[in-house]
């Protein structure tokens, strides 16, 4: 199956990924190849086959709601491209 | 000292032969010397690691130390280190200094680890040959015109090298296992939840899991034995009692029943490949064990199950990466969206981008029950095959990769050429049992990888499998030539 060109930038879209035009042909053709080889799952019968939801059928596990974590907004805000009085900045997203 | 294991190291400094001080600064020495010819590091902690030396020595002399007191280690860069860069091989993350230890890190710390530095790695650890990484492509000490396999591809090449005598390394569909038959060395991936993921840096959360890259089984059980156990912080963390792996290292494994999987030994096994893999068989069998022929019929659907799951996790986990909060950010950012896709977009490189896609494609509206949940149910069905299989044997065994190291540049053209060379190694990971790999020969002068697969928590059982080979074998002692000829 070949995906066409709208169809990989709407997925580059819903992933927020810019590709540039010189790199678009590439990612049509390799994506299109990965979906086509993924696609021999659809031959297989897994009628009443329940899906994975962990390797050793383990649940989840759930933790009193407590505080447990100091406050380190200092120390993590050392990463941000951009802080200001402990915010951190974006581009303008209300007009 | 390099041509020491770990293990015997770790006697060596329990003796006073030396101390860590010259241990690490001889490690070091052999870094700043021989690895611009391989890239196997990021970045080295050269005064961070001689002042952790010189504290171990101190431990050794007032007789508090541990065995690994003093043992210098790498780690590799997909691990969180508190106040060192920690890239995971990615543009995205080149300036990020982590404000905290992984979990790994730490117990391994608190063990009296001496970190040497981080190695390089495939990109978000998304790559078989080390060849996607930001920092560029490792090469395989064997021979540098090749690579040395991937995703933990510099831990591999500076084990192999002896750069350093051990190394952490993740694995989600080989990245021990198959670097560590490139190279020639010990690779052991745990039990899924038997190692902590807090503050690894996340790939395919149901599959990523934490080991180790050693030349020996012996000194695979000593790392493991510190990093294992159960943890608060990763939701995943099996709560059970961490053996102590080198127990049991020495016992005997004569009526061992080992079986063999046939679709493991197809067509795409390389001749030769098939002979050493054979031979070290027969190393069993005088050994007392008993080699019976298995199936796993599901096999085949384990690289596609695996290019649906692992991207679809991958796409979720690495949208984390906006920009905002740690990160790289595109210096020309429009409006938030604009800062979103330039950023991602040239912080990432092709292969990741090819797997975010991948998996947004395979969860997005319509989708979801064609790839995602189908995934799902062949992963149960892979899953049934390994149980079935342990109902007949304590272990199995075949090869780790289809042929030894590939040329440098030989498979990037395809992906779907990639991805295959894994073919024998992602099945471990669906059905989240633990694997090893260990040296048993030569071909071409390149190294040839048995892999050892087992039940749930059997790592013990499969490092004393590997221990009884490496007594009567010398493979795992063989090292490339000093120059990397």
């Amino acid at each position: 199956m070949s995906l066409s060109k709208a169809e990989v930038e709407n997925i580059a879209h819903l992933a927020r990924l810019q590709l540039g035009d010189d790199e678009l042909p590439n990612v049509i053709e390799n994506l299109s190849r990965i979906i086509e080889f993924v696609d021999q799952l659809q031959a297989v019968d897994t009628t009443g086959v329940e899906p994975m939801a962990h390797p050793l059928d383990m649940v989840q596990r759930l933790r009193a709601d407590a505080v447990t974590e100091q406050d380190q907004r200092d120390l993590y805000q050392a990463n941000a491209p951009a802080v200001e009085a402990g915010l951190y900045l974006v581009p303008k997203v209300i007009e | 000292m390099h041509t020491k294991t770990l293990a015997e190291l770790s006697a060596a400094l329990q003796a006073r032969e030396f101390s860590s001080e010259a241990l690490t600064g001889h490690y070091l020495e052999r870094i700043g010397r021989l690895d611009p010819a391989l890239n196997s590091f990021v970045t080295v902690t050269a005064d961070e690691a001689m002042a952790a030396a010189a504290a171990a020595d101190r431990r050794i002399a007032a007789g508090e130390a541990g065995p690994l007191t003093g043992i210098p280690i790498a780690h590799k860069d997909i691990f969180c280190t508190s106040g060192v860069r920690t890239s995971c091989g990615s543009r995205m993350l080149d300036n990020f200094v982590s404000p905290y230890d992984a979990t790994v890190v730490a117990r391994l710390k608190a063990a009296g680890v001496v970190m040497l530095g981080k190695t390089n790695m495939d990109e978000f650890a998304m790559g078989s040959s080390n060849e996607t990484s930001f920092y560029g492509p490792v090469r395989n000490p064997w021979d540098t015109a090749r690579v040395p396999g991937g995703s933990s591809g510099g831990s591999a090449a500076a084990v192999a090298a002896r750069l350093a005598p051990g190394a952490t390394g993740t694995d989600t569909g080989g990245s021990i296992r198959q670097p560590a038959a490139l190279t020639g060395i010990t690779g052991l991936k745990p039990t899924y939840g038997r190692v902590s993921r807090f503050g690894m840096i996340a790939f395919a959360s149901s599959l990523d899991q934490a080991g180790t890259l050693t030349a020996s089984a012996e000194d695979a059980a000593l790392l493991l034995g510190a990093m294992a156990g159960f943890d608060d912080k990763d939701s995943t963390s099996v709560d059970r009692e961490v053996p102590d792996y080198s127990l049991h290292l020495n016992d005997s494994i004569a009526g061992l029943r080992v079986g063999i999987p046939v679709e493991f030994f197809d067509e795409g096994l390389a001749g030769e490949n098939r002979v050493r893999i054979e031979q070290a068989l027969d190393v069993y069998r005088h050994l007392g064990c008993e080699i019976v022929e298995v199936s796993l019929p599901n096999l085949a659907l384990s690289v596609p199950t695996y290019y649906v799951v692992a991207p679809a996790e991958c796409s979720s986990n690495l949208s984390r990466f906006d920009g905002v909060r740690f990160g790289y950010r595109s210096e020309q950012s429009g409006d938030l969206f604009d800062m979103y896709s330039r950023s991602r977009g040239e912080g990432f490189g092709d292969e990741v981008k090819r797997r975010i896609m991948t998996g947004t494609y395979a969860l997005s509206a319509g989708y979801y029950d064609a790839y995602y949940l189908k995934a799902q149910q062949a992963r149960q069905l892979i899953s049934a095959d390994f149980k079935a299989a342990f109902e007949k044997v304590d272990v199995l065994m075949g090869p780790t990769t289809p042929t030894p190291a590939f040329e440098i540049g030989a498979k990037t053209a395809d992906p779907i050429t990639m991805y295959l060379n894994d073919i024998y190694t992602i099945g471990v990971n669906l059905a989240g049992l633990p694997g090893m790999s260990i040296p048993c020969g030569l071909v071409d002068g390149l190294p040839v990888g048995l892999q050892l697969m087992g039940p749930a928590f059997a790592e013990s059982r499969l490092l004393q499998t590997a221990h009884a080979y490496q007594k009567e074998t010398d493979w795992h002692r063989q090292l490339p030539a000093a120059d990397f000829g």
